[in-house]
């Protein structure tokens, strides 16, 4: 715990209404919380519940036309809502600082590095260019670049996603701030990345004292970070306590399904098999735990699906004679095997060809060689009529994988029109009675993509999937774009569709803890290569190769009294699988832990 | 629900074309006989614009002027969106070299100032519509080209677009019925702004005398025609300009109206 000081911010009956046409909407209601000096004040919920909302009304930053806010903010007892536009300019970024979700999008992408800290400190402080230059090398330094002073003069896309998230703390944290408000910092962040980034943050706050409102949907980050806990939903706050009391009394039921949802390794330690997530009714509040079910992997029929040495580079080719200068080793030597009615989940960090292997399985990649088997036939031999029959893929962004202008009836039976399967009414008929298995309303066939929320969305990319009725179905990322209790229900679904067609589904992941719910079997790639397979209870359990190990002590535990426990792991930027054009990759040796328990014997870069 | 006649300049402008369309059958005067007694007559019951220095229909004249304006502009627009816009696509979804070249060539054709283009071609072939279309066509090409091929660029890396394929769809299916309506917002849009610029460029080459031939009318022509007389006879050239300046406007109206309509993301109810 860090030392709580005075109180830094004190927000009472804060409520903010956004201009809707010619109404105001209410969309955050009487919050009441305060930060002190030292202290982080976590605030959970889903998209939409008025979180961020809530942060960029304190810092003013909402467009002035559309929106109301009432309410108070003292900030070291001036209220931040009596400031003059030129007042808050001072205090904002100076006083109080922001970090963004979105690292990509919130550093500006024609100006270098250094030059953007630098910046941060020229607007409120009045020094030299050398001296503003010197203090971002030590902010630099403070954030852990590594070699700071030769990446000082580069431009943000040369570095990797949680490098630029250090850059933004490093830009917010340029003024010593007294007050740090992070909007879901790590959120687009792999676990071991956010692992750092969450480190880092708690390092500062210990250095400076700053008072900091970290703004999450994620359970176990708030576990990891938080002093104090606010829980809101569809802009009220619901409940608010320590941290501590939060995740072991939670009053309300909505907190109790988010809890529900939240990872927790080892919790499936007895199960065999995937076990979906226990229903809340959110209006009565009872709990349904889930059912007991029998087992879908089904062993002794022939496999779905069998990956042998499969290869995919990537040609990176010289600007003007087109000369292959290097490959991208995306998926390298990688064998898997899929079983009727099996769960695999590939895991691992972004950049390690986990995509790239669901793009070679379904065939949207043509790989080098090797080979993969489809219900027994190899892959490139079927036609791309009859490949869609026995697989099918779900997309990570639910915005992108509808086309916007199709009707949600008309995308989900695009398969059966292209290929000419059925008629106008049957098509509607189809579409109605998956929309109604997927969870969703028979009626909505004649709506757009846009009327629903990333959940829905996901469930009609779902129902598309199965129109074609495949064997094999590949998620790719499919629910982790998703709020935890659209998650928990898409995965519910998954495995009920399992349960009824004994499909078989790769579940390609970075989260281990849904990975952890949902597989039979788990594949951990790093470069494009396996580094460890095998049964679920036997990865988790028993996780031997040293990445493995490293990814899942990443992973936030989800109870506060085990705070800090744990050390994140080192700060390493990824390893590249881009390599020279002659490069021969090693022979990797594989060991067998126990019987199906793999690993790659780990090589001279492990030691 | 918002449909297309629910702004203004739709209503405006289909009135304008569909009127100057019409015009042959509407009870206009003759925009070619000559009536030398009535020469810069004012306005009157039968001449509501008045006369112009052979004493022709002004208001006649007007309306045949709009009416092959619209013909040559639109059909050479259409004519651009079609080719440029089938250069474009494949160019950005086949790739490779053939996409090099396209737009290389597209570079090329956007080098020469549009007027001189059309001066050259009108010296080598003959002034006239023949000639004017063609040329218009050519110029507005890499137009469509470029839109279209950086809308391909952004819809062919969208997940729904590999979704489609997964379905085993065929290419034609794909080109058509996934990428084309993808796209469609941002090629409207640049079609009637295209209309709008074909529509300036050709009453500026009739002014040069490099358009439509005289005697038949052109907004360009008549403004030539009246530029001498200008001190005394104001009127005969302001009325063109500003069917012109009407017609451009409406155009981009128009313009931003549809972009509104061909978003998917548009509001049903307010």
């Amino acid at each position: 715990m860090t030392n709580v000081g005075s109180e830094l911010l004190q927000v009472s009956a804060l409520a903010v209404s956004f201009r809707k046409g010619g109404e105001w909407r209410s969309v955050v209601r009487d919050v009441n919380f305060s930060v002190s000096a030292g202290e982080t004040v976590a605030i959970v919920g889903e998209s939409g519940s008025g979180k961020s909302v809530t942060s960029l009304a304190l810092t003013r930053l909402l467009p002035q036309d559309m929106t109301k806010v009432s309410g108070r903010a003292l900030f070291r007892g001036q209220n931040l809502f009596d400031l003059t536009e030129q007042q808050m300019e001072k205090i904002r970024g100076d006083r109080i600082s922001m970090i963004f979700q979105e690292p990509m999008t919130s550093l500006n992408p024609v100006m270098t590095i250094g030059a953007q800290i630098a910046e941060a400190i020229r607007v409120h402080r009045k020094v030299s260019r050398a001296e503003a230059r010197a203090e971002a090398l030590a902010m630099m330094d403070r954030v852990r670049i590594p070699s700071a002073k030769s990446r000082f003069d580069e431009f943000p896309h040369q570095f990797s996603g949680g490098m630029r998230q250090r850059v933004m703390i490093a830009a917010a944290l340029a003024c010593k701030p007294d007050l740090l408000i992070a909007d879901e910092p790590t959120t687009a962040l792999d676990v071991t990345i956010q692992a750092q980034v969450i480190e880092l943050i708690k390092e500062l706050q210990a250095e400076t004292g700053m008072g900091v409102i970290f703004i999450t949907h994620d359970m176990g980050v708030v576990a990891e970070v938080a002093d104090r806990t606010l829980v809101m939903y569809h802009g009220d706050v619901i409940e608010t306590g320590t941290t501590a009391q939060i995740f072991n009394d939670p009053a309300k039921t909505y907190t109790r399904a988010l809890l529900a949802a939240v990872p927790k390794l080892g919790s499936m330690n007895d199960a065999a098999a995937p076990v979906p997530y226990p229903t809340f009714n959110l209006t009565t509040g009872e709990m349904t735990p889930p059912q007991d079910r029998p087992d879908t992997l089904r062993p002794e029929e022939p496999p779905l699906l069998e990956v042998e040495g499969a290869i995919k580079r990537f040609d990176q080719r010289s600007p003007v004679l087109k000369r292959v200068v290097s490959r991208v080793h995306a998926v390298e030597n990688v064998s898997l095997k899929l079983r009727r009615g099996e769960t695999l989940s590939i895991v691992g960090e972004s950049g390690c060809g986990k995509s790239t292997t669901g793009r070679v399985i379904t065939g949207l990649y043509d790989y080098q060689s090797g080979s993969v088997k489809l219900n027994g036939r190899e892959l490139r031999t079927i036609a791309p009529a009859q490949r869609a029959r026995e697989i099918q893929m779900v997309f990570q962004d639910p915005y992108a994988s509808l086309n916007p202008r199709l009707r949600v009836g008309d995308a989900i039976t695009e398969p059966l029109r292209i290929h000419g399967l059925a008629t106008r009414e049957e098509e509607r008929r189809i579409a109605a009675s998956l929309l109604e298995r997927v969870g969703l309303k028979a009626d909505m066939v004649d709506r757009f993509p846009y009327e629903f929320s990333g959940g829905q969305r996901q469930r009609i990319c779902v129902a598309r999937a199965l129109v074609l009725k495949p064997s094999v179905i590949v998620a790719d990322e499919a629910v982790s774009a998703l709020d935890v209790t659209m998650k928990t229900q898409v995965v519910n679904l998954m495995l009920d569709l399992q349960q009824e067609m004994g499909l078989g589904f790769v579940f390609i992941s970075h989260d281990m803890a849904v990975v952890e719910r949902i597989s039979h079997t788990v594949a951990v790639m790093y470069l494009g290569e396996i580094v460890e397979y095998g049964p679920r209870a036997a990865i988790f359990g028993n996780p031997t190769h040293p990445y493995t190990q490293r990814l899942l002590s990443a992973v936030p535990v989800p109870d506060p009294a085990r705070r800090g426990l744990r050390n994140a792991p080192p700060v390493l930027e990824l390893n590249s699988p881009i390599r020279p054009r002659d490069y021969k990759p090693p022979v990797r040796e594989y060991r067998a832990i126990s019987p199906g328990h793999f690993i790659q014997v780990p090589g001279p870069e492990w030691s | 629900m918002k449909h297309i006649f629910s702004s203004p300049s739709a209503i405006l402008l289909t009135i304008l074309v569909v009127g100057a369309l019409l015009a042959p059958v509407l009870p206009l005067h003759d925009p070619l006989a000559m009536d030398i007694s009535g020469r810069f007559a004012g306005p009157s019951a039968s001449h509501w614009f008045g006369q112009d220095e052979y004493g022709r229909d002004v208001f006649a004249r007007l309306v045949f002027a709009l009416r092959s304006a619209i013909l040559i502009s639109g059909s050479a627009a259409v004519l651009s969106a079609i080719i440029g816009t089938a250069i474009g696509v494949a160019a950005g979804y086949v790739r490779g070299l053939s996409e090099a070249f396209a737009m290389r060539v597209m570079d090329i054709i956007l080098c020469f100032p549009p007027l001189l283009l059309a001066m050259l071609a009108a010296t080598l072939y003959g002034a006239g519509p023949q000639t004017l279309v063609p040329v218009l066509a050519l110029v507005f090409v890499p137009s469509f080209t470029r839109v279209a091929h950086a809308s391909v660029m952004t819809v062919r890396t969208m997940d729904y677009v590999d979704a489609v394929r997964l379905m085993g769809a065929p290419t034609s299916h794909i080109l058509w019925r996934t990428i084309l309506p993808g796209i469609a917002g941002p090629l409207f849009v640049q079609f009637s702004f295209v209309v709008a610029m074909s529509v300036v460029l050709e009453s500026g080459l009739s002014y040069l005398g490099l358009g439509v031939l005289p005697p038949e009318p052109s907004l360009g022509m008549m403004v030539g025609a009246a530029r001498a007389t200008f001190l005394d006879e104001p009127w005969l050239l302001i009325a063109p300009c500003l069917l012109l300046t009407v017609v451009i406007i409406l155009l981009n109206a128009f313009c931003d109206h549809l972009r509104h309509l061909l978003d998917p993301r548009r509001s049903t109810g307010n």
